[in-house]
Order: C-alpha cells, then sequence, then structure tokens
C-alpha cells in the first residue's frame, strides 16, 4: 500500500467538506474493495475518508410502503434483517451471496452501489427493483444512476445516504457465482412491480443492464418457458479468462429462467 | 500516524502506528499475536480471521485505524488455561488439519459461523467457509471437524 492519511469523519456534512477540500481523497466504509485495492497498488488516494460508521448512514426501515437502507448497512445486516426478509425476500437472498461471511460482515450496500463493480450483486437489485439512490444532493433514480463499467452519476463529492426500494409485488434473483470469488459470471434479478416487469442482469456486461426482451415476454407470461429462445447478443458481453461471451449469453438465458421459475412458485 | 486504542482478547492495547497499518500486521507485529496468519496478499485465503465486535472478519483486509476502539478476539483467545476451545478440540479430534497453517483462521470463522447457526447443515456450512482456503485441500474433515464443534458446543450449553 502506498502511504495516504486516514480520517474518521464525525459527520456527513464534515465527509463532504473534507472531499471538496481533498480531490485525491478517497470515502471508506466497509472497505471490501477498497483496501484490497490499495493492497495492490491500484489505487493513490491522498487521504481515506471513513463513513462506515456514521449513524447517519445506518438502519433499515419501511417507510411509506418502501423500503429504505442506509449506505453504511453491511450485507449481513441486510441477510439478517427481518424486516428485508418480508418486504423483499429476494433482496436478503441476494445479501447472503455476496462473497463470503468476512466479506458480508464488513461490506456495505452504499459501498458497492457506489463502486458499480460490473460482477456486483447490489446493482442487479437496485436496476431491477427500479429504486432510487439518496444521496446528499438528491435522488437518482436507478435507470439514470448506473453508466456503465465503475461508473455512476454520482459526482465525486456526493455521497450515498440510502437505497430506497419500492415494494415489487414478486422478485427473484439467480446467481452464478465465480466459484473462486463469489461474484458474479451472470446474476439476473427480476421484478414484477407496480411499472411492470424488470429484468436487471449483472456479471455479463461491462456494467449491470435490464433485458427489454426478457421483459416484454414475462409481463404476458411469468414463467421460464415464457423466455424459451430468447438470448441477449454476446457481442456486448465481456470476456476473459474465467468465460467467453458466448458461455456468458447463455449463463444469462439460464439465471433468468431459474428466477422466473423461482417468481412463478410464488 | 494514527493513534489507536484496540482491546485484543480482553487487554487494552494503546499504540502509535502508521495510517496504513492492516489490522493483521498490527496484530502480528506490535502485539506479537503470530497465531493470526497472512496467507495471501489479495484478501481471499481467509488465514487472518479474527472477531471484530463479534463478527468474523478478515483482518487483511482491515485497516487498524478502522479497529480503533473495537473489541477484537484473536485465536490466541480460544484456549483457556490450557484448556481447548470446543472448536479446538473438534478440529483435533478429527483431524481438521493437514499442514494446519489455515487453522487459526478456519477456527475464527467457525465460531463467527457457529454463533450465527448453532446447528449448520452440510450446505451451511460450506456457505460458512466459503472465506477459508486449506491449500492442502483438508475439507473434508474440516466440515467434520464443524459439526463436531457445533455438538461440542452445544452440549456445553446445555
Amino acid at each position: 500500500m502506498y502511504q495516504f492519511s486516514y480520517v474518521k469523519a464525525k459527520s456527513l456534512k464534515e465527509a463532504g467538506e473534507f472531499l471538496a477540500a481533498h480531490p485525491d481523497a478517497k470515502l471508506l466504509a466497509g472497505g471490501m474493495t477498497l483496501i484490497p485495492t490499495l493492497k495492490a497498488r491500484l489505487a493513490q488516494p491522498s487521504h481515506l475518508v471513513d463513513i462506515g460508521g456514521l449513524p447517519e448512514l445506518a438502519g433499515i426501515e419501511l417507510m411509506d410502503g418502501k423500503l429504505a437502507i442506509g449506505a453504511a448497512t453491511r450485507h449481513f445486516e441486510v441477510a439478517g434483517s427481518d424486516t428485508v426478509k418480508k418486504a423483499i425476500p429476494a433482496l436478503a437472498y441476494l445479501a447472503d451471496l455476496i462473497g463470503d461471511p468476512q466479506v458480508r460482515n464488513l461490506g456495505t450496500i452504499g459501498g458497492s452501489v457506489a463502486n458499480n463493480d460490473p460482477a456486483a450483486d447490489y446493482p442487479a437489485a437496485v436496476l431491477g427493483l427500479g429504486a432510487s439512490v439518496i444521496t446528499t444532493q438528491r435522488e437518482i433514480a436507478a435507470d439514470d444512476y448506473f453508466q456503465g463499467m465503475f461508473a455512476t452519476a454520482l459526482d465525486p463529492r456526493e455521497v450515498i445516504v440510502r437505497i430506497v426500494f419500492p415494494l415489487p409485488k414478486r422478485a427473484a434473483y439467480a446467481k452464478f457465482p465465480h466459484p473462486a470469488s463469489g461474484y458474479a459470471m451472470a446474476g439476473v434479478f427480476i421484478a414484477e412491480t407496480a411499472q411492470g416487469v424488470r429484468v436487471a442482469v449483472t456479471g455479463a456486461g461491462p456494467g449491470v443492464f435490464r433485458w427489454q426482451e426478457a421483459e416484454a415476454a414475462l409481463a404476458t407470461n411469468m414463467s421460464a418457458a415464457a423466455l424459451d429462445g430468447l438470448a441477449v447478443s454476446a457481442e456486448d458481453l465481456n470476456e476473459d479468462i474465467h468465460a467467453t461471451r458466448e458461455y456468458r449469453a447463455n449463463l444469462v438465458a439460464v439465471m433468468a429462467r431459474r428466477a422466473a421459475a423461482k417468481i412463478a412458485e410464488k | 500516524m494514527a493513534r489507536v486504542e484496540i482491546t485484543v482478547n480482553g487487554a487494552k492495547h494503546a499504540r502509535e502506528v502508521e495510517d496504513r497499518t492492516l489490522l493483521a500486521n498490527f496484530l502480528r507485529d506490535e502485539l506479537g499475536l503470530t497465531g493470526t496468519h497472512i496467507g495471501c496478499d489479495t484478501s481471499q485465503c481467509g488465514c487472518c480471521t479474527v472477531q471484530v465486535n463479534g463478527r468474523a472478519v478478515k483482518s487483511c483486509s482491515m485497516l487498524a485505524a478502522q479497529a480503533d476502539g473495537a473489541d477484537v478476539l484473536t485465536i490466541e483467545a480460544m484456549a483457556k488455561d490450557g484448556v481447548l476451545h470446543p472448536i479446538q478440540q473438534a478440529f483435533t479430534e478429527c483431524h481438521g488439519l493437514q499442514c494446519g497453517f489455515c487453522t487459526p483462521g478456519m477456527i475464527m470463522a467457525v465460531a463467527g459461523l457457529l454463533k450465527d447457526n448453532p446447528n449448520p447443515t452440510e450446505e451451511e456450512i460450506y456457505h460458512g467457509l466459503e472465506g477459508n482456503l486449506c491449500r492442502c485441500t483438508g475439507y473434508i474433515n474440516i466440515v467434520k471437524a464443524v459439526k463436531r464443534s457445533a455438538e461440542l458446543l452445544r452440549g456445553k450449553a446445555r
């Protein structure tokens, strides 16, 4: 690791001001991506501003028929929360599939959504459920928030405060994890929402994306069979040592069928 | 430099450390608690697992500064007065190790797993140990040791 200065922020306001004054400072919450990145010397921030313990970013609650989760909420808290399990069981299920227990004990939902790793799980739920990202400056709809590989609508001084999920009628997530890292080789989140069916795909492309053809097919018939013959184009998908883009395209179709079948059972 | 005060195995330790000091290095180099092993540089192996405020974490992926004020438990605190902790006892009985390098991290991860789920199924044990690697691939006996640990701990609770 290169040298940096560690700063524990006492409030969200203080963290925002610190970021404004130090353009090379980075926020730290759980650190489950950031610290391994620093260990590999892939980043060289001047300061780490620790917001992981801020009470302003804590808490899981149901508000006006929506589920609000504070940005510093750890994955194990979402996975084990009775409120989440009752409101959106697919979200609790997804949180329990992230990384491994040690990662889930420190990693946060805000950190995952801010980082927007193309193989992270939470972006699939945020986009699939049509959630809102509430920041220190504004509210950003999921459809506007995710902008490709590690790219989001956040400006450098903006901090995620909470994620607000509208409750779906039914939802399910199916994931093919990379056997070593636990990251999604392909993960598909399907939700039947008040605005229609939404299908979000993570792990396969350069960033989370909606699969509109599948949404149209599932709108009239929520079943695995409704997806027969449908495929995402392999052309735009990721290819690496772990899988070819054709393999990932097939995984997306298989995971989508599994998620649709899970919803149909509910 | 960061001033940290961390309670480790019940005793408070105040130190002045570089801001980038990892908790694993703090435990090993500052406190001499070398039971916490560092097996990789990539946060994958879980050999460095300790408990921070009651939750299992990889101490190589957390800064000592983040643990300021926290309560940390390492493998050294498991045996008491020369008597093995039930999880250590189970690993011994089931020969849940080959070279033993991953064992401290395994035991601390198992402690975390069994706290959340005192009677895990085999599937749940696999899921609960996903953050720990055994390079000898001695997993069969490790899983046996987890089942035995659960039995011993449940017996103790009764």
